[in-house]
Protein backbone atom coordinates (compact mmCIF):
# COMPACT_ATOMS: atom_id res chain seq x y z
CA UNK A 1 0.00 0.00 0.00
CA UNK A 2 1.12 3.59 -0.85
CA UNK A 3 1.99 5.60 1.84
CA UNK A 4 1.76 9.25 1.98
CA UNK A 5 3.50 12.02 3.57
CA UNK A 6 2.52 14.97 5.59
CA UNK A 7 3.46 17.11 2.10
CA UNK A 8 1.64 14.73 0.13
CA UNK A 9 -1.39 15.16 1.64
CA UNK A 10 -1.12 19.03 1.57
CA UNK A 11 -0.17 18.81 -2.13
CA UNK A 12 -3.07 17.31 -3.32
CA UNK A 13 -5.21 19.16 -1.12
CA UNK A 14 -3.29 22.44 -2.83
CA UNK A 15 -4.32 21.12 -6.16
CA UNK A 16 -7.48 20.33 -5.65
CA UNK A 17 -7.97 23.41 -4.01
CA UNK A 18 -7.31 25.18 -7.33
CA UNK A 19 -11.16 23.86 -8.01
CA UNK A 20 -12.96 25.17 -5.08
CA UNK A 21 -11.39 28.30 -5.97
CA UNK A 22 -12.03 28.07 -10.12
CA UNK A 23 -15.63 26.96 -9.12
CA UNK A 24 -16.06 29.86 -7.04
CA UNK A 25 -14.98 32.12 -9.53
CA UNK A 26 -17.80 31.11 -12.14
CA UNK A 27 -20.27 31.07 -9.67
CA UNK A 28 -19.48 34.47 -8.84
CA UNK A 29 -19.23 35.73 -12.01
CA UNK A 30 -22.11 33.52 -13.47
CA UNK A 31 -24.12 34.50 -10.59
CA UNK A 32 -23.30 38.05 -10.78
CA UNK A 33 -24.08 38.30 -14.01
CA UNK A 34 -27.68 36.71 -13.83
CA UNK A 35 -27.78 38.71 -10.48
CA UNK A 36 -27.37 41.72 -12.29
CA UNK A 37 -30.19 40.86 -14.83
CA UNK A 38 -32.53 39.97 -11.89
CA UNK A 39 -31.75 43.21 -10.34
CA UNK A 40 -32.66 45.31 -12.88
CA UNK A 41 -35.84 43.17 -13.65
CA UNK A 42 -36.74 43.43 -9.74
CA UNK A 43 -36.23 47.27 -10.26
CA UNK A 44 -38.12 47.74 -13.41
CA UNK A 45 -41.26 48.39 -11.43
CA UNK A 46 -43.32 45.88 -14.43
CA UNK A 47 -44.79 44.22 -12.20
CA UNK A 48 -44.55 41.19 -14.43
CA UNK A 49 -40.95 41.13 -13.90
CA UNK A 50 -40.87 41.93 -10.07
CA UNK A 51 -43.13 39.04 -9.20
CA UNK A 52 -41.03 36.25 -12.04
CA UNK A 53 -37.86 37.58 -10.24
CA UNK A 54 -39.52 37.34 -6.80
CA UNK A 55 -40.44 33.72 -7.50
CA UNK A 56 -37.64 32.84 -9.03
CA UNK A 57 -35.26 33.94 -5.71
CA UNK A 58 -37.74 33.29 -3.07
CA UNK A 59 -37.01 29.48 -4.53
CA UNK A 60 -33.56 29.55 -4.58
CA UNK A 61 -33.17 30.99 -1.07
CA UNK A 62 -35.88 28.85 -0.21
CA UNK A 63 -34.54 25.47 -0.77
CA UNK A 64 -31.16 23.92 0.26
CA UNK A 65 -28.15 24.35 -2.18
CA UNK A 66 -27.60 20.64 -1.82
CA UNK A 67 -30.99 19.80 -3.31
CA UNK A 68 -30.37 22.60 -6.44
CA UNK A 69 -26.99 20.23 -6.71
CA UNK A 70 -29.06 17.33 -6.63
CA UNK A 71 -31.79 18.54 -9.27
CA UNK A 72 -29.09 20.06 -11.68
CA UNK A 73 -27.18 17.10 -11.62
CA UNK A 74 -29.44 13.90 -11.69
CA UNK A 75 -32.38 16.05 -12.49
CA UNK A 76 -31.29 17.44 -15.75
CA UNK A 77 -29.72 13.26 -16.28
CA UNK A 78 -33.63 12.20 -15.84
CA UNK A 79 -34.84 14.43 -18.57
CA UNK A 80 -31.81 13.82 -21.00
CA UNK A 81 -29.44 16.28 -20.36
CA UNK A 82 -26.52 14.36 -19.69
CA UNK A 83 -24.65 16.82 -17.18
CA UNK A 84 -20.85 16.22 -15.85
CA UNK A 85 -20.64 16.97 -12.28
CA UNK A 86 -18.69 20.00 -13.16
CA UNK A 87 -21.52 21.33 -15.61
CA UNK A 88 -24.20 20.90 -12.60
CA UNK A 89 -22.30 22.43 -9.96
CA UNK A 90 -21.14 24.86 -11.58
CA UNK A 91 -24.92 25.90 -12.92
CA UNK A 92 -26.16 25.04 -9.63
CA UNK A 93 -23.89 27.36 -7.81
CA UNK A 94 -24.41 30.17 -10.35
CA UNK A 95 -28.20 29.99 -10.09
CA UNK A 96 -27.52 30.14 -6.26
CA UNK A 97 -25.63 33.04 -6.08
CA UNK A 98 -27.65 34.92 -8.62
CA UNK A 99 -30.94 34.87 -6.22
CA UNK A 100 -28.83 36.41 -3.19
CA UNK A 101 -26.93 38.71 -4.96
CA UNK A 102 -29.90 40.32 -6.93
CA UNK A 103 -31.81 40.05 -3.48
CA UNK A 104 -28.60 42.32 -2.06
CA UNK A 105 -28.39 44.28 -5.05
CA UNK A 106 -32.02 45.19 -5.33
CA UNK A 107 -31.61 46.08 -0.81
CA UNK A 108 -29.52 48.36 -1.75
CA UNK A 109 -31.06 50.70 -5.16
CA UNK A 110 -33.78 50.53 -2.09
CA UNK A 111 -31.84 52.01 0.48
CA UNK A 112 -31.17 55.46 -1.07
CA UNK A 113 -33.79 57.78 0.32
CA UNK A 114 -37.08 58.67 -2.16
CA UNK A 115 -35.41 62.22 -2.32
CA UNK A 116 -33.04 60.94 -4.46
CA UNK A 117 -35.38 60.14 -7.02
CA UNK A 118 -37.76 63.13 -6.68
CA UNK A 119 -35.22 65.28 -6.86
CA UNK A 120 -34.06 64.10 -9.92
CA UNK A 121 -37.54 63.76 -11.35
CA UNK A 122 -37.95 67.22 -10.62
CA UNK A 123 -34.91 68.07 -12.41
CA UNK A 124 -36.68 66.78 -15.38
CA UNK A 125 -34.54 63.36 -15.23
CA UNK A 126 -36.29 60.32 -16.80
CA UNK A 127 -36.32 56.58 -15.17
CA UNK A 128 -33.30 55.44 -17.11
CA UNK A 129 -31.48 58.53 -16.46
CA UNK A 130 -32.17 58.48 -13.04
CA UNK A 131 -30.75 54.92 -12.33
CA UNK A 132 -27.80 55.86 -14.72
CA UNK A 133 -26.81 58.83 -13.19
CA UNK A 134 -27.72 59.02 -9.55
CA UNK A 135 -29.22 56.03 -8.43
CA UNK A 136 -26.51 53.03 -9.97
CA UNK A 137 -23.56 55.07 -8.73
CA UNK A 138 -24.69 55.42 -5.11
CA UNK A 139 -26.25 52.00 -4.74
CA UNK A 140 -22.30 50.19 -5.85
CA UNK A 141 -20.68 52.17 -3.02
CA UNK A 142 -23.28 50.57 -0.60
CA UNK A 143 -23.30 47.03 -2.16
CA UNK A 144 -19.68 46.26 -2.46
CA UNK A 145 -19.22 45.46 1.13
CA UNK A 146 -22.16 42.99 1.18
CA UNK A 147 -20.80 41.33 -2.13
CA UNK A 148 -17.60 40.66 -1.11
CA UNK A 149 -19.41 39.33 1.98
CA UNK A 150 -21.56 36.66 -0.28
CA UNK A 151 -18.42 35.93 -1.66
CA UNK A 152 -17.59 33.97 1.11
CA UNK A 153 -20.57 31.99 1.34
CA UNK A 154 -19.96 31.35 -2.47
CA UNK A 155 -16.84 29.74 -1.58
CA UNK A 156 -18.28 27.48 1.38
CA UNK A 157 -20.95 26.56 -0.99
CA UNK A 158 -18.67 24.95 -3.40
CA UNK A 159 -17.97 22.30 -0.66
CA UNK A 160 -21.13 20.72 -1.14
CA UNK A 161 -20.22 19.86 -4.85
CA UNK A 162 -18.17 17.15 -3.29
CA UNK A 163 -21.73 15.06 -2.99
CA UNK A 164 -22.18 14.71 -6.91
CA UNK A 165 -18.74 13.67 -7.11
CA UNK A 166 -17.08 16.95 -8.11
CA UNK A 167 -13.65 16.63 -7.00
CA UNK A 168 -12.62 19.86 -5.17
CA UNK A 169 -11.08 20.54 -1.94
CA UNK A 170 -13.71 18.95 0.28
CA UNK A 171 -14.02 15.52 -1.78
CA UNK A 172 -10.38 15.57 -1.81
CA UNK A 173 -10.09 15.81 1.54
CA UNK A 174 -12.53 12.96 1.67
CA UNK A 175 -10.67 10.59 -0.54
CA UNK A 176 -7.57 11.33 1.14
CA UNK A 177 -8.82 10.11 4.46
CA UNK A 178 -9.77 7.16 2.84
CA UNK A 179 -6.48 6.37 1.69
CA UNK A 180 -4.81 7.46 5.08
CA UNK A 181 -7.33 6.93 8.07
CA UNK A 182 -6.24 10.18 9.37
CA UNK A 183 -9.41 11.71 9.37
CA UNK A 184 -8.23 14.97 11.83
CA UNK A 185 -5.26 15.45 10.29
CA UNK A 186 -6.75 15.51 6.97
CA UNK A 187 -10.22 17.36 7.64
CA UNK A 188 -7.51 20.12 9.62
CA UNK A 189 -5.56 21.28 6.84
CA UNK A 190 -8.94 21.06 4.75
CA UNK A 191 -10.01 23.74 6.88
CA UNK A 192 -7.64 25.23 7.26
CA UNK A 193 -6.95 25.94 3.23
CA UNK A 194 -10.95 27.09 3.36
CA UNK A 195 -10.06 29.55 5.80
CA UNK A 196 -7.16 31.09 4.25
CA UNK A 197 -9.44 31.39 1.32
CA UNK A 198 -12.35 32.70 3.18
CA UNK A 199 -10.41 34.97 5.72
CA UNK A 200 -9.29 37.86 3.32
CA UNK A 201 -12.45 37.85 1.83
CA UNK A 202 -14.55 38.61 4.74
CA UNK A 203 -11.25 41.21 6.21
CA UNK A 204 -12.21 42.63 3.20
CA UNK A 205 -15.29 42.99 3.41
CA UNK A 206 -15.24 44.78 6.73
CA UNK A 207 -12.87 46.52 6.13
CA UNK A 208 -14.64 48.40 2.81
CA UNK A 209 -17.98 48.58 4.93
CA UNK A 210 -16.00 50.98 7.37
CA UNK A 211 -14.23 52.48 4.80
CA UNK A 212 -17.05 53.28 2.82
CA UNK A 213 -19.53 54.52 5.73
CA UNK A 214 -17.01 56.46 6.96
CA UNK A 215 -16.19 58.42 3.84
CA UNK A 216 -20.03 58.94 3.13
CA UNK A 217 -20.09 61.07 6.30
CA UNK B 1 -54.33 83.58 -18.47
CA UNK B 2 -52.31 82.67 -14.90
CA UNK B 3 -48.72 81.27 -15.04
CA UNK B 4 -50.73 78.47 -12.00
CA UNK B 5 -53.96 77.36 -12.52
CA UNK B 6 -55.26 74.84 -9.61
CA UNK B 7 -59.18 74.17 -10.15
CA UNK B 8 -61.20 72.15 -7.86
CA UNK B 9 -58.61 69.56 -7.07
CA UNK B 10 -59.51 66.86 -5.00
CA UNK B 11 -56.74 64.03 -3.69
CA UNK B 12 -56.80 61.26 -1.80
CA UNK B 13 -54.75 58.98 -0.27
CA UNK B 14 -57.18 55.59 0.01
CA UNK B 15 -59.83 56.70 2.06
CA UNK B 16 -58.51 59.51 3.59
CA UNK B 17 -59.66 62.89 1.53
CA UNK B 18 -56.43 65.34 1.60
CA UNK B 19 -57.05 68.14 -0.72
CA UNK B 20 -61.06 68.87 -0.95
CA UNK B 21 -61.43 70.93 -4.12
CA UNK B 22 -58.41 73.37 -4.10
CA UNK B 23 -58.66 76.87 -6.12
CA UNK B 24 -56.07 78.68 -6.78
CA UNK B 25 -54.66 81.42 -9.58
CA UNK B 26 -51.43 82.21 -9.21
CA UNK B 27 -49.43 85.21 -10.93
CA UNK B 28 -46.07 85.36 -12.86
CA UNK B 29 -43.87 87.33 -10.30
CA UNK B 30 -46.55 86.69 -7.46
CA UNK B 31 -44.85 85.67 -4.07
CA UNK B 32 -47.21 83.29 -2.29
CA UNK B 33 -46.93 81.67 0.97
CA UNK B 34 -49.00 78.32 1.90
CA UNK B 35 -49.27 78.52 5.49
CA UNK B 36 -50.96 75.92 7.74
CA UNK B 37 -51.48 73.66 10.70
CA UNK B 38 -49.43 70.37 9.98
CA UNK B 39 -51.38 67.87 7.75
CA UNK B 40 -53.46 70.40 6.51
CA UNK B 41 -52.13 69.07 2.68
CA UNK B 42 -49.59 71.86 2.59
CA UNK B 43 -46.91 69.95 0.58
CA UNK B 44 -49.61 67.30 -0.78
CA UNK B 45 -50.74 70.39 -2.74
CA UNK B 46 -47.07 71.11 -3.97
CA UNK B 47 -46.10 67.93 -4.47
CA UNK B 48 -49.40 68.11 -6.84
CA UNK B 49 -48.04 71.22 -8.48
CA UNK B 50 -45.36 69.75 -10.23
CA UNK B 51 -46.15 66.07 -11.02
CA UNK B 52 -44.68 64.52 -8.24
CA UNK B 53 -48.02 63.37 -6.45
CA UNK B 54 -50.85 62.86 -8.65
CA UNK B 55 -54.45 64.45 -8.06
CA UNK B 56 -57.59 62.44 -8.61
CA UNK B 57 -60.42 65.09 -9.70
CA UNK B 58 -59.72 68.64 -11.31
CA UNK B 59 -57.19 70.35 -13.16
CA UNK B 60 -54.08 72.19 -12.99
CA UNK B 61 -52.31 74.12 -15.68
CA UNK B 62 -48.71 75.45 -15.16
CA UNK B 63 -47.05 77.30 -17.76
CA UNK B 64 -49.93 76.74 -20.45
CA UNK B 65 -49.32 72.73 -19.72
CA UNK B 66 -51.55 70.46 -17.45
CA UNK B 67 -49.52 68.76 -14.91
CA UNK B 68 -49.79 64.99 -14.74
CA UNK B 69 -47.34 62.63 -13.12
CA UNK B 70 -46.95 60.62 -16.59
CA UNK B 71 -43.44 59.80 -17.63
CA UNK B 72 -43.42 61.92 -21.00
CA UNK B 73 -44.63 64.87 -19.23
CA UNK B 74 -41.15 64.95 -16.75
CA UNK B 75 -39.01 66.61 -18.78
CA UNK B 76 -41.77 69.60 -19.72
CA UNK B 77 -42.42 70.05 -16.46
CA UNK B 78 -39.05 70.75 -15.76
CA UNK B 79 -38.84 73.66 -18.08
CA UNK B 80 -41.26 75.12 -16.07
CA UNK B 81 -40.98 74.38 -12.50
CA UNK B 82 -38.83 73.68 -10.23
CA UNK B 83 -38.65 72.38 -6.40
CA UNK B 84 -36.51 72.80 -3.38
CA UNK B 85 -37.09 70.44 -0.24
CA UNK B 86 -36.75 70.05 3.17
CA UNK B 87 -33.73 68.09 3.52
CA UNK B 88 -32.20 69.70 0.11
CA UNK B 89 -31.75 65.93 -1.34
CA UNK B 90 -28.46 67.01 -3.39
CA UNK B 91 -26.87 64.29 -5.00
CA UNK B 92 -23.90 63.30 -2.25
CA UNK B 93 -21.93 61.49 -5.24
CA UNK B 94 -21.83 64.63 -7.22
CA UNK B 95 -19.67 68.09 -6.25
CA UNK B 96 -21.77 71.18 -6.14
CA UNK B 97 -20.69 71.79 -9.89
CA UNK B 98 -21.72 68.08 -10.89
CA UNK B 99 -25.07 68.66 -8.93
CA UNK B 100 -25.57 72.03 -11.00
CA UNK B 101 -24.17 70.65 -14.35
CA UNK B 102 -26.41 67.36 -14.67
CA UNK B 103 -29.86 68.48 -15.69
CA UNK B 104 -28.77 71.31 -17.42
CA UNK B 105 -26.27 69.18 -19.81
CA UNK B 106 -28.98 66.07 -19.48
CA UNK B 107 -32.18 67.61 -20.08
CA UNK B 108 -31.46 71.07 -22.45
CA UNK B 109 -28.45 69.38 -24.21
CA UNK B 110 -26.28 72.06 -22.72
CA UNK B 111 -22.42 71.90 -23.78
CA UNK B 112 -20.13 71.32 -20.80
CA UNK B 113 -18.49 74.57 -20.81
CA UNK B 114 -21.90 76.20 -21.24
CA UNK B 115 -23.28 74.45 -18.41
CA UNK B 116 -20.29 74.89 -16.13
CA UNK B 117 -20.59 78.87 -16.96
CA UNK B 118 -24.46 78.71 -15.60
CA UNK B 119 -23.51 76.64 -12.89
CA UNK B 120 -20.98 79.31 -11.54
CA UNK B 121 -23.70 82.17 -12.75
CA UNK B 122 -26.05 80.36 -10.55
CA UNK B 123 -23.80 79.50 -7.43
CA UNK B 124 -22.68 83.44 -7.85
CA UNK B 125 -26.15 83.94 -7.29
CA UNK B 126 -26.72 82.05 -4.52
CA UNK B 127 -23.21 83.34 -2.90
CA UNK B 128 -21.21 80.21 -3.04
CA UNK B 129 -19.36 80.15 -5.80
CA UNK B 130 -16.15 79.21 -4.37
CA UNK B 131 -17.35 75.91 -3.82
CA UNK B 132 -17.83 74.47 -7.33
CA UNK B 133 -15.78 71.66 -6.68
CA UNK B 134 -16.91 70.76 -3.06
CA UNK B 135 -19.08 67.61 -2.13
CA UNK B 136 -21.94 68.36 -0.35
CA UNK B 137 -20.99 66.54 2.35
CA UNK B 138 -18.43 69.11 3.46
CA UNK B 139 -20.75 71.95 3.31
CA UNK B 140 -23.01 73.09 6.39
CA UNK B 141 -27.05 72.68 5.98
CA UNK B 142 -27.44 76.46 4.55
CA UNK B 143 -24.98 75.91 2.29
CA UNK B 144 -26.43 73.21 1.23
CA UNK B 145 -30.27 74.40 0.85
CA UNK B 146 -28.44 77.46 -1.23
CA UNK B 147 -27.34 74.83 -3.48
CA UNK B 148 -29.87 72.81 -4.09
CA UNK B 149 -31.74 75.96 -4.94
CA UNK B 150 -28.81 77.07 -7.49
CA UNK B 151 -29.55 73.77 -9.19
CA UNK B 152 -33.37 74.13 -9.67
CA UNK B 153 -32.39 77.93 -10.78
CA UNK B 154 -30.02 76.20 -13.07
CA UNK B 155 -32.95 74.92 -15.51
CA UNK B 156 -34.67 78.64 -15.41
CA UNK B 157 -37.66 77.70 -14.01
CA UNK B 158 -41.03 79.58 -14.31
CA UNK B 159 -41.24 78.70 -11.05
CA UNK B 160 -40.11 77.91 -7.62
CA UNK B 161 -41.50 75.99 -5.57
CA UNK B 162 -40.42 75.48 -1.82
CA UNK B 163 -41.33 73.12 0.77
CA UNK B 164 -40.27 74.45 4.13
CA UNK B 165 -36.63 74.77 2.52
CA UNK B 166 -35.56 76.05 5.95
CA UNK B 167 -37.08 73.94 9.15
CA UNK B 168 -34.44 71.41 8.81
CA UNK B 169 -31.83 73.58 8.95
CA UNK B 170 -29.96 75.02 12.66
CA UNK B 171 -31.61 78.43 13.54
CA UNK B 172 -28.51 80.40 12.96
CA UNK B 173 -28.99 79.37 8.96
CA UNK B 174 -32.21 79.96 8.30
CA UNK B 175 -31.41 83.51 7.26
CA UNK B 176 -28.85 83.54 4.48
CA UNK B 177 -31.69 81.10 2.85
CA UNK B 178 -34.44 83.29 3.20
CA UNK B 179 -32.06 85.99 1.90
CA UNK B 180 -31.42 83.93 -1.20
CA UNK B 181 -35.36 84.11 -1.55
CA UNK B 182 -35.99 87.78 -1.03
CA UNK B 183 -33.23 88.23 -3.75
CA UNK B 184 -35.30 86.23 -5.68
CA UNK B 185 -38.40 88.02 -5.29
CA UNK B 186 -37.04 91.19 -6.38
CA UNK B 187 -35.68 89.59 -9.23
CA UNK B 188 -39.46 88.93 -10.11
CA UNK B 189 -39.46 85.23 -9.45
CA UNK B 190 -42.70 83.61 -9.00
CA UNK B 191 -42.19 82.43 -5.99
CA UNK B 192 -44.88 79.18 -4.09
CA UNK B 193 -43.47 78.52 -0.69
CA UNK B 194 -44.83 76.30 2.40
CA UNK B 195 -43.08 78.24 5.49
CA UNK B 196 -43.60 78.55 8.72
CA UNK B 197 -41.18 81.75 8.36
CA UNK B 198 -44.25 84.27 9.74
CA UNK B 199 -41.92 87.67 9.44
CA UNK B 200 -40.75 86.57 6.06
CA UNK B 201 -44.67 85.52 4.74
CA UNK B 202 -45.62 88.91 6.15
CA UNK B 203 -42.60 91.31 4.63
CA UNK B 204 -41.30 89.37 1.68
CA UNK B 205 -44.53 87.65 0.51
CA UNK B 206 -46.84 89.40 -1.90
CA UNK B 207 -50.18 86.62 -1.10
CA UNK B 208 -50.49 84.09 2.06
CA UNK B 209 -52.55 81.30 1.43
CA UNK B 210 -54.29 79.20 4.86
CA UNK B 211 -54.73 76.02 4.37
CA UNK B 212 -56.83 74.14 6.80
CA UNK B 213 -58.77 70.64 6.50
CA UNK B 214 -57.62 70.08 2.65
CA UNK B 215 -59.34 73.56 1.95
CA UNK B 216 -58.23 77.03 1.48
CA UNK B 217 -59.42 78.41 3.96
CA UNK B 218 -58.46 82.26 3.92
CA UNK B 219 -56.04 83.84 0.88
CA UNK B 220 -55.09 87.48 0.78
CA UNK B 221 -52.52 89.94 0.57
CA UNK B 222 -49.69 89.01 2.90
CA UNK B 223 -50.25 92.18 4.82
CA UNK B 224 -53.75 91.63 4.99
CA UNK B 225 -54.17 88.67 6.27
CA UNK B 226 -51.83 88.85 8.93
CA UNK B 227 -52.82 92.46 10.16
CA UNK B 228 -56.73 91.26 10.19
CA UNK B 229 -57.02 88.15 9.59
CA UNK B 230 -60.68 86.97 8.77
CA UNK B 231 -61.63 83.26 10.03
CA UNK B 232 -61.27 81.67 13.56
CA UNK B 233 -59.30 79.13 12.23
CA UNK B 234 -56.58 82.06 10.46
CA UNK B 235 -56.92 84.05 13.54
CA UNK B 236 -56.34 81.38 16.13
CA UNK B 237 -53.38 79.55 13.97
CA UNK B 238 -51.58 83.22 13.78
CA UNK B 239 -51.87 83.63 17.59
CA UNK B 240 -50.38 80.44 18.13
CA UNK B 241 -47.22 80.67 15.69
CA UNK B 242 -46.59 84.74 16.19
N1 LIG C 1 -47.83 59.26 0.97
C1 LIG C 1 -48.88 59.40 1.81
N2 LIG C 1 -49.69 58.35 2.09
C2 LIG C 1 -50.75 58.49 2.92
N3 LIG C 1 -51.08 59.61 3.54
C3 LIG C 1 -50.31 60.70 3.32
C4 LIG C 1 -49.18 60.64 2.46
N4 LIG C 1 -48.61 61.87 2.42
C5 LIG C 1 -49.35 62.64 3.22
N5 LIG C 1 -50.37 61.96 3.77
C6 LIG C 1 -51.41 62.49 4.66
O1 LIG C 1 -52.06 63.55 3.99
C7 LIG C 1 -52.34 64.62 4.89
C8 LIG C 1 -51.69 65.90 4.38
O2 LIG C 1 -50.30 65.75 4.40
P1 LIG C 1 -49.30 66.90 3.93
O3 LIG C 1 -49.70 67.39 2.60
O4 LIG C 1 -47.94 66.37 4.07
O5 LIG C 1 -49.58 68.03 5.01
P2 LIG C 1 -48.68 69.29 5.40
O6 LIG C 1 -47.60 69.43 4.41
O7 LIG C 1 -49.64 70.43 5.41
O8 LIG C 1 -48.18 69.02 6.78
C9 LIG C 1 -51.81 64.18 6.24
O9 LIG C 1 -52.89 63.66 6.97
C10 LIG C 1 -50.82 63.09 5.91
O10 LIG C 1 -50.77 62.16 6.97
MG1 LIG D 1 -45.49 69.30 4.70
Amino acid sequence: MMQFTDWDILRNLLLAARWTVLLSLIAFAGGAIVGLLLTFMRISRRSALVVMTRIYTEIFQGTPLLMQLFLAFFGLGLVGIDVSPWTAAALALTLFSSAFLSDIWRGCVESLPKGQWEASRCLGLNYLQTMRYIILPQALRVAIPPTVGFSVQIVKGTALASIIGFVELTKAGTMLNNATFQPFKVFAMVALIYFLLCYPLSRASQYLEHKLSRSSK
Amino acid sequence: MSLVSIHEVHKYYGDLHVLKGINLNIEAGEVVSIIGRSGSGKSTLLRCMNGLEKYDDGTIILDGKEVSTDEFQIRRLSESVGMVFQNFNLFPHLTVGQNIMLAPTLIRGMSKPAAKELALDMLGKVGLADKFGQYPEKLSGGQQQRVAIARSLAMQPKVLLCDEITSALDPELVGEVLKVLEQLASEGMTLILVTHEMNFARDVGDRVVFMHQGKVWETGPAKDVFAAPQTAELQQFIGAVL
